[in-house]
């Protein structure tokens, strides 16, 4: 009797946790299934095909869509990225008065909801008289990236024995050598994570970038999201594909890059 | 100790630091010499590591001059100073193996890495860390750690190296032997030594002379057997080793000899250049205290028996006087004891005791009073 009772309890846990993974996981592999099927719609499946891959190549708005959004991303990431390390650093290492205030308004962004950061940028690019595009965008972008940035970096740097600094300079090094020797080594994981979360963040945002797009910067979630509209066609479903591919690829390096550090030795 | 030469290594001259009204480190006075071990020793926050970040480099005096080799070191970064500082917390550098961390201030210097190969083996093999070139930080031991970080100043040869409590995360024993390793290897390197601590017994250990500080005020200097036995102030007295110390004032004097009288009897010891009235401090150290059972010519202390408390060759006892003071007196084991409750005349030998003035409070307000004479950095 018991003996059947922990069985079944185990075969309910077992089944839970497929469900969980079903939901997360068959829409996607829906998607993929759909990009190798020759017929154009996304119900039943014909044949296998490659033939979305190439059309997908052929749209030339799709393509200049993928190319903004990988300008749009890069930029921001190497934006935010230099930009948040330094406040992160700044916070952590000095006292002023107001560095509360300070400090708590870097995270606003974060918490804020999408739309009004939307409207309001586009009010203030309004007001400036500057006329939306790429620049506009990677502005956009950097604004809503770098508190993560921040937040990734600091909490590399919260466990940072500042003395290993002093330790640096006692042994000779200047400044800029304890930096780029002994600081950004130490805090690289955190800089990495938080590169990563900018790279996502700007690559899926729809909200922001809809209201600070202008005409010839269309990026693809806006582009996907426009088609949508009018049916999703087998080439985007290629597409997605091949994201998903490459934020497979993205994973299984920071997934090496972690162990490799871990390996190392924590701080302190 | 046959190394320490009359050359000055290191002077701190009128040094103060102030941390807006709070006055750190108050017109420190110091001269170290070529290849002395001397230690500052204090509570916490007498300024003694403060002390030691500004001849580091870490921190700025607020005024005064920092002094190495004879030049004055005041507009310069803790990379330019040749001194090496070995941390509290050892601080090596997480994401670089034993060698590395070892050799990183000789990448620094651009030394040839065929010297820098030589000159990590031998530090390693002088601090006993041979085979650990591949091993990270935190694969070792807190001693382990503590080696290296000595290891890793040492190897840029500074003229005189700074250490920083560097005991006082390992547990006693290995403390213990650490310390003893420590000596060993300044009297065979022959480099001046400042080493920071506020355990006096680590202190008498290990130094030529030792720096007493409190409250930014260097209270004395010298070396151990001198601190020990002849503290120039009650603070010292405390702080170094037990002290039972009263508060007396002088009755008679007679030459060298005086009978000091204080609120739960009188005592006589002897001490030149005090007068008539003089308010004094008389401190006696326990292993100098004696208790008879019948009244000692000169001496009128009554106390009371209270306990005994076992120190493995040493047994302390608890003498209560009226006024509920308490006095220490050690005694070796194996003396026949005085049963707790017994009612007991404390005395001593008259010239056991160091008796001290007791305005030195209002000395050192002078003392601070004095103008100073600006040194331009």
């Amino acid at each position: 009797m018991k003996q059947s009772n922990k069985q079944l309890t185990k075969l309910l846990a077992a089944a839970f946790v497929t469900l969980i993974y079903i939901f997360l996981y068959l829409p996607i592999a829906i998607i993929v299934f759909f990009s190798f099927n020759s017929s154009k719609l996304n119900i039943v499946f014909q044949g296998f095909t490659l033939q979305w891959y190439g059309i997908m190549l052929q749209n030339t708005d799709l393509m200049s869509a993928l190319e903004n959004t990988a300008i749009v991303a890069v930029a921001t990431v190497v934006i935010s990225v230099f930009i948040g390390t330094l406040a992160a650093i700044g916070m952590f290492r000095y006292e002023f008065r107001g560095k509360s205030i300070v400090d708590s308004f870097l995270y606003i962004p974060i918490v804020i909801p999408e739309i009004v950061m939307g409207i309001s940028l586009l009010a203030f690019y309004h007001i400036l008289n500057i006329s939306l595009g790429i620049t506009t965008l990677i502005i956009a972008h950097v604004t809503f990236s770098m508190p993560y940035v921040v937040v990734t970096v600091r909490s590399r740097i919260a466990g940072y024995d500042m003395s290993v600094e002093e330790a640096a300079m006692d042994l000779g090094a200047t400044r800029l050598h304890t930096l780029l020797r002994i600081t950004l080594p130490i805090i690289a994981p955190g800089i990495l994570a938080g590169a990563m979360l900018a790279l996502t963040l700007s690559l899926d945002d729809v909200i922001v970038s809809f209201f600070t797009t202008g005409v010839d910067s269309m990026t693809l979630p806006i582009y996907i999201f426009n088609k949508v509209k009018t049916g999703v066609s087998p080439d985007i479903n290629a597409l997605v594909t091949v994201i998903i591919l490459i934020t497979l690829l993205i994973l299984v390096f920071m997934r090496t890059f972690e162990a490799k550090t871990s390996k190392k030795g924590q701080v302190g | 100790m046959a190394q320490v030469s009359d050359k000055v290594m290191v002077e701190l001259r009128n040094v103060d630091k102030f941390y807006g009204a709070n006055k750190v480190v108050k017109n420190l006075n110091l001269q170290i010499r070529e290849g002395e071990f001397l230690t500052m020793l204090g509570p916490s926050g007498c300024g003694k590591t403060t002390t030691l970040r500004m001849i580091a480099g870490f921190e700025a005096v607020t005024s005064g001059a920092v002094i190495i080799e004879g030049e004055d070191v005041g507009n310069k970064a803790p990379y330019q100073r040749n001194v090496n500082t070995v941390f509290q917390n050892y601080a090596l550098f997480p994401h670089m193996n034993i060698y590395d961390n070892i050799a990183f201030g000789l990448t620094e210097k651009k030394v040839k890495k065929e010297e820098i190969r030589q000159r990590v083996g031998e530090m390693l093999s002088l601090v006993q860390m041979d085979g650990y070139e591949k091993r990270m930080p935190s694969q070792l031991s807190g001693g382990q750690k503590q080696r290296v970080a000595i290891a890793r100043a040492l190897v840029n040869r500074p003229k005189v190296l700074l250490l920083d409590e560097p005991l006082g995360a390992l547990d006693l024993k290995l403390r213990k032997q650490m310390q003893v390793e420590l000596k060993h290897l300044q009297r065979q390197l022959g480099i001046t030594f400042v080493y920071v601590t506020h355990d006096q017994e680590e202190s008498l250990t290990m130094s030529d002379r030792i720096a007493v500080m409190n409250s930014g005020i260097l209270e004395q200097i010298g070396p151990p057997d001198k601190i020990y036995n002849q503290p120039a102030t009650k603070f010292v007295a405390d702080f170094i080793g037990e002290s039972n110390i009263f508060e007396a004032s002088v009755g008679s004097v007679d030459g060298d000899n005086l009978n000091v009288i204080f609120e739960t009897g009188s005592a006589e010891v002897s001490a030149a250049g005090f007068s008539h009235d003089e308010m004094v401090y008389i401190s006696v150290r326990p292993e100098k205290l004696k208790c008879s059972a019948a009244v000692v010519p000169g001496f009128n202390i009554r106390g009371t028996v209270k306990e005994h408390i076992y120190v493995g060759s040493i047994i302390k006892t608890i003498i209560e006087l009226p006024n509920g003071q308490e006095l220490k007196m050690s005694l070796l084991a194996g003396t026949p004891l005085i049963s707790p409750g017994e009612v007991v005349w404390v005395y001593w030998e008259k010239d056991s005791t160091v008796v001290l003035h007791t305005h030195e409070e209002t000395l050192y307000n002078l003392i601070e009073q004095v103008p100073k004479i600006e040194v331009s950095v």
